[in-house]
């Protein structure tokens, strides 16, 4: 029989980490649905009941994700307009029985290469905050990512949570997801803008991001830079700023397709930064 | 062993306090199921997909599958078994019954959870909240109207019974099922067990859609898993094949030497159920040898394996119909238009996967599991097993959709054989990819049609090649064969038709029976077509149509002549004001227009045979009154959601002259009913609504008999007598007296009915009379294409349906809105890939938020062979509404799609070409 662990502190969940080999289980809508034919043995770490890591943190400089912030949580909490991405990705999250359960940290460990999450992550700049027995580390979601459901964590490492830095200037993100029907859906392609603004509405800083258009969500920094100290304007993405994505054919669209898409998501979320929706914070 | 010990749990049920011990990774789905019997919660997945597990856990609705027992220590989980209040249905409850909202009700337990988690968050919710919060819950049988109506209406506090002065014909009657599939009490093939001890089943199915395999000896894996009670193969089964046509038993319950689909079941485990979830299939011992797939592509070339001794060129079968000189019809022509069309493999995704069990009884098998159709399944099921018909009992589950799907025999030869060797009860629940791999399709189709019309505007000519795969094995492919050869020139008066069909065997899962029967799959080329020909002439899309629309009088290609009630003139003239309205909207818009949207109409028709063609296809209802005075409505017709058990007592009611209240029902357990065929074809109304007016009718003059009565008096059961009055007089009978002339069914008195809708085999050019009775219907599609994207959102649908006469306007317009969302699903993002799509998140169907509102209008010329004027509509419903999508794109975009479904990568595609085409 295997073992089932639920700490209820933080030191009990990382002695049984550091003592064994567990399967981390937190919000389970990644980890049941990949055992629906065939249930691998395996012993399990339920960190569902870590209280100490379930509130988000609004602070003036920074916004603390903890591992048991759920989807719906993030749609709760009040976030400011620098991180409105992460919210519209929670709000396209499955249905709401997934965002009621499911994790932003747990989308973000699973590393899906459709996961909503990671370019959202990245484009908010983002640090992964990891533990294990008596360490701590932080390293950037694109440092943490490195493919296809690979990460960088180590197996007796816990992610505490994520760190995103709030700019001083004003600032605000977009999200742009696509998907072949109205809920319920894995993205075909999906992407995220986080600007931070000068105060004549040019842009000071700028990450864009692109998912499920390569092995792992890719950031442009060839777009990023082509937009840096312009108005948010459409026409200032280019095709060639995609270089870097590598799309495959699946079942849900061709490569080409996906490119396609891709590069006219970034134009709208562009058009969609310079729009006067509320005033960026 | 993969489960974990058994913890102690402590958490709240439905507002008590349970305390239990389990194993702390078991779904929350299955302890409430199997462990605390609460079956209300339903599990059409197990992988968060579909939302029929939806439940109430600390008052936010999440899905029971995915929540681990362990993590509801301490918390508060509400189910459907909860939400009556004060032992009464909820207001909510209340709602979805009067508005019709659960058709089958596999999901209803699950939509209900997720709208009361809303109502209770936001009172006064609009519909985009509703569709937000119903989002995550997929129904296949709605089309999601009703039950947006339903959420509303409950937060309205509209709680109007309306009061409703009649039940019988014509009446909005609640479903007479209707209260279980709301309170989660209705059992469907998961949630009855046989008593214990039972062997659960495990079917090994082959990996590879074609390959030859030896089977090693079991006596290693028996010895390894001592849970493990028998193994079944091919040599264990009387007579290894069956299928729908007697001429076509091609299909082995176990494959013998040779696999033809991924899917295809090789092998059998029994044994408790922990010890077949533990078996690796790696240890199964079978060594396979993959061989090349036909494929759909090569099917008919030389260099094609030949997969049936029986089927040279692998065809299965041909169909035709011809009329007049084809060739003279183009050439006396004005305008020629042509096309070809491809569809592709479209799966049932009923919410409910296959599930049942069988016990042997004596020399007796009895089986209860969903079905569409008890009677072949005897029959069939008697033929496996080397028994007699009277030998096997087939008791019907709820069936929890079917739409076809459920015609064939999916888990019940399995589970019979097994019950039958061991002596034990045996049961099997498909898992969702099982289902989707192992059981029939909509077949993919290749289709060529060429038409033609002359300077006035009348068509000419039409002609028609349709190659559909069947995939490997006959299945209903004969039925799609012959089908659409009948219908492929739409219903249209054209003096010179020659349509052609033939089906193809593949390495493809079998393509079965899926509602129109490969009409849809026509109609996408026909309506193509008629749009093409209405353009080249300069002549409006509808009225192109109607005036070439078949009208009572008129001969179709088949020589038979319409009768009243071949109404397509008033569907289209019903359509005209919203057609133009909605035309001019979209010009207006796209005038309008700065960004990439573009926005177009569609229109298309549809027309559909009743029963089955030119075959016989009785039915046959009892009805009588028993010892205590009850009428008893014995109906062997199956009831899939679509509401046959309501239907059919309404009318057997209006026939008897008494409210349909006064009727109980026993339905579908062959050893208590008559066979009255199985529900497809859109029959049940039509031909079992005649048997139980005809029984009805016969009961009625046997009470007037009994009594002495005239014909027009009037019945009333009352206090376990029949009261029987006229002109004052009343006259009173009493069964109770009656009791020494009971029959062998318990009845006093009865009435018993027969039809078989009158129709004639076709000849080699397909002449004859295929069918009684036809329905037909025009359906409007409003769209906005996102040309940058080239996503298609539906914005509308009006629908205008011939129904003869609507016995139950709600349940006749919940089967249209079904019909619609799947016909939605056909055109835009339905494509089944064997190995690629075997679940419900690669494989998508439309959700709450990709229906859009749709307005149906009834149009009611009784059918002179109707039961009081009906004929069917449950297939009607869906053919139109692909072919009026696409004609709705390629309004909007000028590019025409001839793929379905439309995905957007196809529609974007097709877009760059046109634009490079232009530019070159
Ligand atoms: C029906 C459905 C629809 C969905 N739709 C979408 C969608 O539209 N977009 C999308 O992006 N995703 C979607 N998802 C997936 C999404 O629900 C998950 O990615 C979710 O966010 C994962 O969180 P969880 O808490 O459920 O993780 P779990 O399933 O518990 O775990 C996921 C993985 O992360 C690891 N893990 C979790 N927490 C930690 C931690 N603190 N430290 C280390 N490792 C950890 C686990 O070991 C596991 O490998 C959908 C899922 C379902 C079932
Ligand atoms: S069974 Fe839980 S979502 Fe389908
Ligand atoms: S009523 Fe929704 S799936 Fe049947």
């Amino acid at each position: 029989m295997g073992l089932y662990l639920r700490p209820e502190t933080l030191p009990d969940a990382l002695s049984a980490l550091a003592a064994g080999r567990y399967t981390i289980l937190s919000g389970a809508t990644d980890h049941f649905p990949a055992r629906v034919l065939a249930t691998p043995a395996e012993d399990i770490l339920d960190i569902s009941g870590l209280a100490e890591l379930a509130a988000i943190r609004i602070d003036a400089d920074r916004i603390w994700i903890p591992a048991r912030a759920t989807w719906r949580a993030v749609i709760d909490a009040g976030l400011p307009a620098s991180a409105a991405a992460l919210v519209a990705a929670a709000r396209g999250i499955g249905g709401q029985q997934v965002q009621n359960a499911a994790t932003v940290i747990g989308n973000l460990c699973n590393a899906s290469p459709a996961a909503d999450g990671i370019p959202v992550l990245l484009a908010l700049d983002a640090e992964v905050e990891l533990a294990r027995l008596g360490e701590r580390r932080r390293l950037p979601v694109a440092e943490f990512v490195l493919g296809n459901r690979r990460t960088a964590r180590a197996p007796d490492e816990l992610v505490l949570g994520l760190h995103i830095p709030r700019p001083a200037g004003p600032a605000r993100s977009v999200f742009e997801k696509l998907g072949a029907r109205a809920y319920l859906v894995i993205s075909i392609v999906m992407v995220a803008l986080a600007a931070e603004f000068l105060p004549d509405g040019r842009i000071a800083a700028l990450r864009a991001a692109v998912g499920a258009c390569a092995s792992r969500a890719l950031r442009l920094s060839a777009l990023e830079a082509a937009l840096l100290g312009r108005f948010p304007d459409p026409a200032l993405v280019a095709a060639e700023h995609l270089a870097p994505l590598s799309p495959i054919d699946d079942a849900r669209a061709s490569a080409a397709y996906r490119r396609a898409a891709a590069l006219t998501l970034l134009r709208r979320a562009v058009a969609r930064l310079g729009e006067p929706e509320g005033s960026p914070t | 062993m993969k489960d974990f010990p058994a913890a102690r749990l402590r958490f709240t049920l439905n507002g008590h306090a349970v305390a239990t011990l389990v194993d702390p990774m078991l779904r929350l789905a299955d302890l409430l199921r199997d462990h605390l019997h609460l079956t209300g919660t339903k599990i059409g997945c197990n992988a968060g997909d579909c939302g029929a597990c939806t439940v109430l856990l600390d008052g936010r609705q999440v899905c029971a599958c995915l929540i681990p027992a362990g993590q509801i220590e301490g918390r508060a989980v509400v189910t459907v078994e909860g939400l009556a209040e004060n032992g009464r249905i909820s207001a909510l409850q209340a709602a979805f019954l009067r508005h019709g909202a659960a058709q089958c009700g596999i999901c209803t337990p699950g939509m209900l959870m997720a709208a009361a988690d809303l109502l209770a968050h936001r009172p006064h919710p609009d519909e985009a909240a509703v569709k937000d919060a119903l989002g995550g819950v997929l129904c296949r049988c709605t089309g999601y109207r009703k039950i947006v109506e339903a959420v509303l209406d409950a937060a309205a506090g509209d709680t109007v019974t309306a009061s409703m002065s009649s039940d019988t014909v014509g009446a909005r009657a609640e479903k007479i099922d209707g209260v279980a599939k709301i309170t989660g009490s209705e059992a469907f093939g998961a949630d009855r067990r046989p008593p214990a001890p039972f062997l659960s089943l495990r079917v090994i199915r082959s990996p590879h859609p074609h390959a030859r395999f030896a089977l090693g000896t079991t006596a290693a894996l028996m010895a390894a898993h001592p849970g493990l009670a028998r193994v079944l193969t091919a040599a264990d089964i009387p007579r290894n094949l069956y299928g729908i046509y007697p001429t076509g038993k091609d299909q082995p319950v176990l494959a013998e030497g040779v696999a033809r689909y991924r899917g295809e079941a090789v092998l059998a485990l029994l044994g408790d159920a922990e010890t077949l979830a533990d078996i690796a299939e790696r240890d199964i011992p079978i060594r396979w040898e993959p061989l090349p797939p036909v494929t759909f592509a090569d099917a008919a070339t030389p260099e094609a394996a030949q997969l049936h001794p029986h089927a040279p060129g692998n065809v299965l079968c041909r169909g035709r119909v011809v009329a007049g000189d084809v060739a003279q019809g183009f050439a006396g022509s004005a305008v020629r238009a042509e096309i070809a069309v491809t569809t592709s493999f479209v799966e049932h995704a009923y919410i409910e996967p296959e599930a049942g069990y069988a016990r042997r009884v004596g020399d007796r098998i009895e089986i209860f599991a969903c079905t569409q159709t008890p009677y072949m399944d005897r029959d069939e099921l008697a033929g496996i097993l080397g028994l007699r018909p009277d030998q096997v009992r087939v008791i019907p589950s709820a069936v929890g959709g079917g739409f076809g799907g459920k015609l064939d025999l999916s888990l019940q030869p399995l589970l019979s054989l097994a019950a039958w060797l061991t002596g034990q009860s045996v049961r099997q629940v498909y898992s969702r990819p099982e289902s989707m791999a192992a059981t029939t399709k909509r077949h993919p189709a290749r289709i060529r049609a060429e038409a033609a019309a002359d300077a006035q505007g009348r068509l000419t000519a039409f002609r028609f090649d349709g190659d559909f795969n069947t995939g490997a094995y006959a299945s209903w492919g004969p039925t799609v064969a012959g089908r659409v050869p009948v219908h492929a020139m739409g219903p249209y008066r054209v003096p010179h038709v020659a349509a052609h069909s033939a089906a193809f065997y593949t390495n493809d899962p079998p393509a079965g029976a899926f509602r129109g029967f490969g009409v849809p799959q026509a109609a996408l080329a026909g309506e193509a077509l008629m749009d093409q020909l209405a353009d080249a002439l300069g002549a409006d899309r509808l009225e192109f149509r109607l005036k070439n629309a078949l009208r009572p009088g008129d001969r179709t290609a088949c020589g038979q002549v319409l009768g009243a009630g071949a109404a397509l003139v008033s569907c289209l003239a019903a359509l005209r004001p919203a057609w133009q309205t909605l035309r001019a909207t979209a010009a207006r818009r796209n005038e309008a227009a700065s960004g990439p949207l573009r926005f177009g109409v569609g229109i298309a028709c549809m027309w559909y045979g009743i029963g089955n063609t030119g075959m016989s296809n009785p039915s046959e209802m009892v009805i009588g009154v028993t010892p205590a005075g009850r009428v008893v409505l014995f109906s062997g017709a199956v009831d899939i959601g679509q509401g046959a058990n309501t239907i059919l007592r309404q009318i057997a009611a209006e026939a008897l002259g008494v409210p349909a209240a006064a009727i109980d029902l026993v339905t579908g357990d062959t050893d208590l009913t008559r066979d009255a065929g199985k529900t497809s074809a859109s029959r049940q109304t039509f031909v079992s609504g005649n048997a139980a007016r005809l029984a009805a009718e016969a009961l009625r003059a046997a009470i007037l008999r009994a009594a002495n009565a005239a014909p027009e008096a009037r019945l009333a059961f009352r206090d376990g007598a029949i009261l029987v009055s006229h002109d004052g007089i009343e006259t009173r009978l009493a069964p109770a007296a009656m009791v020494a002339d009971a029959d062998a069914d318990g009845l006093v008195l009865r009435g018993e009915g027969r039809f078989d809708p009158p129709t004639t085999a076709l000849d080699e050019n397909g002449q004859g009379i295929p069918y009684a009775s036809y329905a037909f219907a025009a359906q409007i599609a409003a769209v906005a294409v996102d040309t940058a994207l080239g996503t298609t959102r539906v914005e509308r649908i009006v629908a205008a349906h011939e129904v003869g006469r609507a016995i139950n306007p709600t349940l006749v317009e919940g089967q249209i809105h079904g019909g619609i969302a799947q016909g939605l699903g056909l055109a835009l993002m339905e494509d089944y890939v064997p190995g690629r799509t075997e679940n419900l998140h690669d494989y998508l169907i439309p959700t709450i938020g990709d229906v859009p509102p749709i307005e149906v209008i009834l149009i009611e010329e009784a059918d002179p062979l109707g039961p009081f004027g009906a004929k069917g509509v449950g297939e009607p419903a869906l053919i139109a509404t692909a072919p009026a999508i696409f004609n709705a794109i390629a309004d909007a975009t000028g590019v025409r799609p001839t793929t379905a479904p439309c995905t957007p990568d196809r529609l974007l595609a097709l877009l760059h070409a046109s634009t490079s085409e232009t530019a070159r």
